[in-house]
């Protein structure tokens, strides 16, 4: 197998405070990977280190078969990032942009314009070409900021929450592109603290969270393995409802004024509660990993 | 020594980069540095030069015009890439993120920072080199001997960027360049020989001004620039040498000490 990451026991501190604590996880050539956590889970820190520009503290992390404290220059040519940043030049139009990146690369003018107009192309920003950074919307420049990370034709794009703060239709235009690019074969690594876009894009992931991995695995079977293929939600009840609640053969958990109840057989739970309580508001849906997640990690409120 | 090893040719590519958004707004970064020496010229050279009778030696060959013109060379050389390497470093890296788009590709900060100091140096070449032809155009120059001058403008640039980038390693916002301005290159400006010969300080004093970089390179525009020569422009030339050694080391490598971590 190659594997285009290797990591072990990594582990990064800032003086007293370990922001990525001792994680182990491999991705394969061609997959699509995914970091899920809260803000300050580790997911930046742990990218930076991958792409060589924060010193590994102790553990292994070894990218496309190279060390990272070694061979950094090569390892950062095979690379495309997007930052949670945003990191366009302001002093240039969406083309120079890329132009101007292409020459960190050591890519040859004529090529390096051939794969700026495909990419501006790809990434539907073709008419915004010759416009100023600061005149494009949100959408548009995390857009520019992948076209930018696909100039040196990476083997491995990392995506760092490439889609936080943007609308619905630039949310899915952005998805549509990964999954475009995965269909090429290229391998994507994605932070993202939406449930929702992992269980879209990754086919792998890890949840984080202060700095640690709580789980590893598929999307489904993570959900299934963590809290079963069902949810039914119990709004605001009793209670006595709730001390019944409490009792039963599933998992319970309470958030606000609303019970969960995590079973496979979520209808047939609907029904038992309905015939105890008719009075009952019950909602039954699928689970998601936004469950597994708070699950993991609580539903209690963080910072 | 992994400070110099890890600077490579491709620090030419940052070098492009701000080379290119200096030519996109080439029309004003060209008139300054050009109308600027005219009008100091006319003012200081012209101007208040006809209150001077007569320099003291060794300048009493000399009209105020002829002895001021070299001066103002050097000041053009100084404040080019000590302005580049200060607020417009500090931009690119704090406000910009220039800094970090760059080092996600190949190069390395080492080669950023060995970048932006030698386009700093290239702003000083080219502001001071129109200021030398300017005031060649008067008539205060002697020819060829001046043209040595424009090599210089390129060492003095080196000096200044470097040391410019000290600061800018360590200063915590962009207000806190007013420090060196104030402190470091206004006195510079105008105790450096610049207005005046070092001659007519105290002793005490021409010691202190001979520390100083912006000293030495007016001493060598001066030399260069009235087709002198002398052992003292050998000296002149090694300190901006050695400065330009010592400094651009002690930059790059306190630039990583604040960006990498
Ligand atoms: N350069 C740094 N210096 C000190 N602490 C940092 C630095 N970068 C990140 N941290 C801290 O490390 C933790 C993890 O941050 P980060 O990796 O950005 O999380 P995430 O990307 O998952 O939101 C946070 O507590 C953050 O404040
Ligand atoms: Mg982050």
């Amino acid at each position: 197998m190659d594997w285009v990451i290797e990591a072990e026991a990594l582990t990064k501190k800032f003086e007293d405070l370990v922001a990525v604590d001792g994680i182990s996880f491999r991705i394969a050539q061609g997959e699509c990977f995914g970091f899920l956590g809260p803000n300050g889970a580790g997911k930046t820190t742990a990218i930076r280190m991958i792409q060589c520009v924060s010193p590994v503290t102790s553990g292994k992390l070894t990218v496309l078969g190279m060390d990272v404290g070694g061979r950094q220059r090569e390892i950062k040519a095979l690379l495309g990032v997007c930052p949670q940043e945003d990191n366009l030049d302001p002093d240039f139009t969406a083309w120079k942009n890329l132009l101007v990146y292409a020459r960190y690369f050591g890519i040859r003018r004529e090529e390096a314009e051939k794969r700026a107009k495909d990419l501006l192309e790809f990434m539907q920003l073709t008419e915004k070409k010759d416009v100023e950074i600061p005149k494009l919307s949100g959408g548009m420049k995390r857009r520019l900021v992948i076209a930018r990370a696909l100039m040196n034709d990476p083997k491995l794009l990392i995506l760092d929450e490439p889609t936080t703060g943007l609308d619905p239709q630039a949310r899915h235009l952005i998805w549509d592109k990964v999954r475009e690019l995965r269909k090429r074969g290229v391998t994507v690594l994605i932070t993202t603290h939406y449930m929702d876009e992992a269980q879209q894009l990754c086919e792998r992931l890890v949840i984080m969270e202060k700095g640690r991995i709580l789980v590893e695995g598929v999307p489904a079977d993570l959900i299934s393995r963590s809290v079963g293929s069902g949810v039914v939600e119990v709004l605001s009840p009793t209670d006595g409802m709730d001390a019944w609640l409490r009792k039963g053969e599933w998992i319970y958990e309470k958030a606000g004024d609303r019970a969960y109840l995590y079973t496979d057989d979520n209808r047939s739970l609907r029904e038992r509660i309905l015939r105890e309580f008719p009075a009952a508001n019950v909602i039954i849906r699928d689970a998601t990993l936004e469950d597994v997640f708070l699950k993991l990690t609580g539903r209690g409120l963080r910072d | 020594m992994s400070v110099l090893s890890n600077i490579s040719r491709r620090s030419w590519a940052v070098w492009q980069r701000n080379k290119d958004v200096f030519f996109f707004t080439w029309k004003t970064n060209f008139l300054p540095p050009f109308l600027e020496p005219i009008l100091y010229l006319l003012a200081m050279g012209f101007g208040f030069g006809m209150l001077i009778q007569e320099l003291p030696p060794p300048w009493d060959q000399y009209t105020y015009a002829e002895f001021l013109g070299p001066g103002l060379i050097a000041i053009s050389a100084m404040y080019g890439a000590f302005f580049e390497c200060t607020y417009g470093s500090f931009v690119r890296m704090h406000y910009q993120k220039t800094f970090d788009a760059i080092v996600a590709t190949p190069l390395t900060i080492e080669d950023v920072i060995a970048g932006e100091i030698l386009w700093g140096a290239t702003k000083s070449f080219i502001n001071a080199s129109i200021v030398a032809l300017v005031v060649a155009a008067f008539g205060l120059l002697s020819f060829p001997s001046f043209l040595l001058v424009i090599p210089i403008t390129f060492l003095a640039g080196l000096a200044f960027g470097a040391l410019a980038m000290i600061f800018t390693a360590l200063v915590p916002n962009i207000d806190s360049f007013n420090y060196p301005f104030f402190l470091l290159i206004t006195p510079m400006f105008l105790f450096s020989g610049t207005f005046f010969p070092l001659e007519i300080l105290p002793e005490g004093v021409q010691a202190v001004a001979l520390a100083l970089p912006l000293t030495h390179t007016t001493i060598v525009m001066r030399d260069f620039g009235l087709g002198l020569f002398g052992w003292m422009d050998l000296l002149s030339l090694l300190y901006l040498t050695v400065l330009t050694l010592v400094a651009f080391y002690a930059a790059v490598w306190m630039m990583r000490r604040r960006l990498v971590s």
